[in-house]
C-alpha cells in the first residue's frame, strides 16, 4: 500500500518552481507580441507578409502542415502501441497524447491565420463545396480534435479520481475540480467496462481518422498541377513525414518532462531504447518516400521537373534542403542505430533535431514548389521571385509555437503526466506475477 | 453519369428559362395586341404596309398600327448562370503581337489595377535555345476544367454557361487555393487595401463589386483576375484589350456563333482555327481554356521591336 501512496505522490501534478515560472511567461509574453502582429496584419492585410501572388503560401502554411504532422504523434502511439499491445508505452501514451491535442488545435488556429478574410470563416460551411480539399480538411480537423481530445480524457478519468482524494485535504479547491472531471469514478467493474470500451473504439477510431488527416494535407497540395506538389508519392510521403516529426517532438519533450518532474524512475532507458527504435523505424520509411520523391523524377528529368530538383539540389534552396535531408534525417538515423544513440540525453538532442528539421522540411515541400510556375515570372518586382518570411510572419508563427509549448505545459502542471492508476495496475500485476512463479 | 445527370438538369433549366421567357413575350404580346385591338375603333387610316412575320409569312397590316420598336438588348440573366446560348471565346495571333503594351494598359486603366501584377501580360518567350522567340500574352484563359473552380471551398470563384470563369469578391475567403491551383498564373492577390481611391482618383464608394467588373472596385483580401468584360459584351462591345490593341492581335466572339472579331475584322472561328493552326495553351493538363492562339509565323513585325517596351519587373505602371 505504502508502494501505491509513493506513486501517487510521485506522479501527482505539483505546483511550479521558479524556473516553470519564468517558462511559462515567456511563452505568454511570445504569444501575445505574436498576437500583437496578427492584429496589425488583420488591419493592414496580408501586405505585411512577404507572400506575393508567386510565392502565395508560406510559413503559415509550412507551419500549419507541421503541426497537422505532429498530431500525428496521438494516433501512432496511443493507438497502434495500445491495439498491438506494447506495454513500454504506459509512461509514455500520455504525453504523445497531450501533444496531439496541442498541435491539431494550433493547426486549426494556424490556417485561420493564412485566410485573409477571417471574418468570412463562416462562408466554409455556408457555401461549402465538397469537391474542394479545403472543405475536407474542414471537416477531418475538427473530427480529430475531438477524437484526440476524448482520448486524452478517457484514459485520464481514474486518475483524476484518485487526484480528487490525493488533494481533498491540501487543496479542496483543485480536488473539487478534479472531482467534478472524474465524472463520480469509482472504478466499479461496470464503470471499467465502459471506459475500456470507449477507449477500445476511440483507439480504433483515431487510427483511420489520422491516416485521413495527413492524407487530405497531401492532397491540399497534390491536387494541383503544380511540379513538386502533383504526386501519387505525397500522401504516404506525408503520413510518413508524420510520423517521424511526431515521434520526433515526443521524444524531446519526454526527455523534458522527465527532467522537470524526476520521473526517472518511471520513464526509463528502457523507454528511450524503445522509442528511439520506433523514431529510427519511422525515419528510415520516411527516408523511402523521400528517395522516391526526390531521385526518381530524375530518371526521366522532365524540364519542369529538372529545374525545380536543381533548386532544391544547387540552387536557392540547396543549403536547407541538405541540412533537411542530411541533418534531420540521415544522420539521427545513422545515431539511433548504436545503442549509445539510444540513452536519454543523445535521444533528446536527436528528437529536436529531428523537430527542427521536420519544421524546415515543410518550407522545403511549400515554397520552392511556388516559384517555379509553368509559366516565367515575369513582370512583377524582382524581390517577388524569392520568399522568405517577413518579421510579421516569423512573430506571428513562433507565438503559434509558443500556443502549442503552453497548452502543454499547462497540461503538464495539472494533469498526471504519468498514468497513475495504470502504472499501480502494471505493477500489481507484476507482483502478482512474481509470486506466481515462487 | 454525373455528367449526364448535370447535362440533363441543364437542358431542365434552359428548357424551363426558355418557356418562361416565351410565355413572358407572349403574355405581353396579347396584351399589346388586346390594347391595339382596342385602339383599332377609334382610328384607322388606310394605308396598309406589308410586313414579314418572324417565321417567313407576309402580312398587311395598317400602318397605323406599326410602331418602332427598341432593338432588343440582352436579356436579363443570372450573374452565376451567364449569358444564356452564348460561349465566349478569345484567339490570340501570336503573328502580330509585337508588345506594343496597348492591351495592358487598357486593361489597367478600365480596371482600375492598383497592384504589382497586371492581370494581362505580355510573356517574351522562347521554348528552346534555337527556336525562334516571341510575345506571348496571356490572361484569364476561362478554362471549360477550370482547376482553379474546383479546388475554390466556398464557390466564390465559378464557371458559367456562357464560358467565363468570374469570382464573387463577396464571397472569397481569401485562402489562394486556386491561385497554387491554376497552371496559368493568371490570377492576382489583394494583398492590402487596393487603394484605388488615392492612387487612381476614384471614388468607389458607390460601386458594389459585382464578378461581372472585376477590380470595380478591388476588396482586399480577395483575388482578381481578367474576367473577359462582360460588362462590355452586354453592351455589345469588345473586350478593352481587344479595341486597344493596335496590331488586332485579339479576336473576341461567341463559339456558336463561329465567329470572331478583332474589331477591324470578323472571321470563322472554325476556318480562322484550321488555317492558322490555333492551338491552346498546356492542352496536355486537361483545362480546356476558351483562350486559342494562332502561332506566331510569317510575322508581320520583328520581335526585337517590341524589347523596347519589354519592362522584366513591372507590368502596372504607377501614375508619379
Amino acid at each position: 500500500m505504502n508502494t501505491h501512496k509513493k506513486i501517487i505522490s510521485d506522479l501527482a501534478p505539483k505546483k511550479f518552481g521558479k524556473r516553470d515560472t519564468i517558462w511559462t511567461i515567456s511563452l505568454i509574453v511570445i504569444i501575445i507580441i505574436g498576437l500583437i502582429a496578427y492584429i496589425d496584419q488583420l488591419i493592414k492585410g496580408q501586405e505585411v507578409t512577404n507572400m506575393r501572388d508567386y510565392a502565395l503560401w508560406g510559413i503559415y502554411i509550412s507551419n500549419f502542415v507541421f503541426f497537422v504532422a505532429t498530431s500525428f504523434v496521438g494516433s501512432v502511439t496511443v493507438a497502434i502501441l495500445r491495439l498491438t499491445n506494447n506495454s513500454w508505452r504506459t509512461p509514455l501514451v500520455r504525453i504523445a497524447e497531450i501533444i496531439s491535442v496541442a498541435a491539431i488545435i494550433m493547426a486549426g488556429i494556424t490556417i485561420m491565420i493564412d485566410m485573409a478574410r477571417p471574418d468570412r470563416l463562416l462562408n466554409l460551411f455556408i457555401h461549402a463545396r465538397l469537391q474542394s480539399p479545403i472543405t475536407w480538411d474542414v471537416v477531418i480537423i475538427p473530427s480529430y480534435i475531438v477524437i484526440s481530445l476524448l482520448l486524452l480524457y478517457f484514459p485520464l478519468i481514474p486518475d483524476l479520481a484518485i487526484l480528487k482524494e490525493y488533494f481533498k485535504k491540501k487543496k479542496p479547491t483543485m480536488s473539487k475540480w478534479y472531482g467534478k472531471l472524474s465524472l463520480n469514478w469509482t472504478g466499479s467493474k461496470a464503470q471499467k467496462a465502459i471506459q475500456t470500451k470507449s477507449i477500445q473504439i476511440l483507439a480504433i477510431m483515431i487510427i483511420p481518422v489520422g491516416i485521413l488527416l495527413q492524407t487530405i494535407d497531401a492532397w491540399l497540395f497534390s491536387t494541383t498541377y503544380r511540379i513538386g506538389w502533383d504526386s501519387t508519392n505525397f500522401a504516404p510521403y506525408f503520413i510518413s513525414g508524420a510520423f517521424v516529426a511526431g515521434v520526433g517532438a515526443l521524444v524531446t519533450l519526454i526527455y523534458v518532462v522527465r527532467k522537470a518532474k524526476k520521473l526517472e524512475h518511471y520513464i526509463t532507458d528502457f523507454h528511450f531504447d524503445k522509442l528511439g527504435k520506433l523514431l529510427v523505424l519511422a525515419c528510415l520509411i520516411y527516408l523511402y518516400f523521400n528517395i522516391n520523391e526526390y531521385v526518381i523524377p530524375l530518371f526521366t528529368a522532365k524540364k519542369g521537373e529538372l529545374t525545380h530538383l536543381e533548386t532544391l539540389f544547387t540552387g536557392s534552396y540547396s543549403v536547407i534542403f541538405w541540412l533537411v535531408t542530411i541533418v534531420g534525417l540521415i544522420l539521427p538515423i545513422i545515431a539511433l542505430l548504436f545503442k549509445k544513440g539510444r540513452k536519454p540525453l543523445p535521444m533528446f538532442f536527436i528528437g529536436l533535431i529531428v523537430v527542427i528539421g521536420s519544421w524546415w522540411k515543410r518550407f522545403v515541400i511549400v515554397t520552392p514548389t511556388l516559384l517555379h510556375p509553368f509559366l516565367p515570372i515575369q513582370g512583377v518586382p524582382e524581390s517577388w521571385h524569392h520568399y522568405f518570411p517577413s518579421l510579421h510572419e516569423w512573430l506571428i508563427t513562433i507565438a503559434t509555437l509558443a500556443m502549442a509549448l503552453l497548452i502543454i505545459t499547462i497540461c503538464v502542471r495539472y494533469l498526471p503526466v504519468v498514468p497513475i492508476q495504470r502504472t499501480i495496475d502494471e505493477l500489481e500485476l507484476n507482483n502478482l506475477d512474481k509470486n506466481t512463479e515462487l | 453519369m454525373e455528367d449526364k445527370n448535370k447535362n440533363s438538369r441543364r437542358k431542365f433549366l434552359d428548357k424551363g428559362l426558355k418557356i418562361g421567357l416565351a410565355t413572358a413575350i407572349g403574355s405581353i404580346g396579347i396584351s399589346k395586341l388586346t390594347s391595339k385591338l382596342n385602339a383599332k375603333t377609334n382610328s384607322s387610316s388606310n394605308e396598309k404596309m406589308e410586313l414579314m412575320t418572324t417565321d417567313g409569312t407576309l402580312i398587311q397590316v395598317d400602318s397605323s398600327e406599326v410602331m418602332e420598336m427598341e432593338h432588343p438588348k440582352n436579356p436579363e440573366y443570372n450573374v452565376r448562370e451567364g449569358m444564356p446560348n452564348r460561349k465566349m471565346v478569345m484567339v490570340v495571333d501570336l503573328a502580330k503581337c509585337k508588345n506594343a503594351l496597348k492591351c495592358q494598359s487598357a486593361c489597367n486603366k478600365h480596371h482600375y489595377i492598383t497592384g504589382d501584377n497586371a492581370w494581362l501580360k505580355v510573356y517574351k518567350m522562347q521554348e528552346a535555345e534555337d527556336t525562334a522567340p516571341y510575345w506571348l500574352p496571356m490572361m484569364c484563359q476561362h478554362c471549360d476544367h477550370p482547376a482553379c473552380v474546383t479546388v475554390c471551398p466556398v464557390d466564390a470563384t465559378f464557371k458559367r454557361k456562357d464560358g467565363l470563369v468570374l469570382i464573387d469578391n463577396e464571397r472569397c475567403i481569401g485562402c489562394r487555393f486556386c491561385m497554387a491551383a491554376c497552371p496559368y498564373s493568371t490570377r492576382v492577390f489583394n494583398w492590402g487595401e487596393p487603394g484605388q481611391e488615392v492612387t487612381l482618383n476614384m471614388d468607389m464608394t458607390d460601386h458594389t463589386p459585382s464578378p461581372e467588373h472585376a477590380g470595380m472596385p478591388s476588396v482586399k483580401g480577395t483575388v482578381d483576375k481578367c474576367d473577359f468584360c462582360p460588362h462590355q459584351i452586354q453592351n455589345n462591345e469588345l473586350p478593352h484589350c481587344v479595341t486597344a490593341c493596335p496590331n488586332g492581335v485579339f479576336y473576341f466572339g461567341d463559339k456558336y456563333e463561329d465567329t470572331v472579331t478583332n474589331g477591324d475584322e470578323t472571321l470563322r472561328l472554325g476556318k480562322l482555327l484550321e488555317d492558322k493552326s490555333g492551338y491552346r495553351l498546356m492542352e496536355g493538363l486537361g483545362t480546356a481554356p476558351s483562350v486559342y492562339y494562332l502561332p506566331p509565323v510569317d510575322r508581320l513585325v520583328d520581335f526585337e521591336d517590341g524589347l523596347e517596351d519589354f519592362k522584366e519587373f513591372e507590368s502596372v505602371e504607377k501614375p508619379e
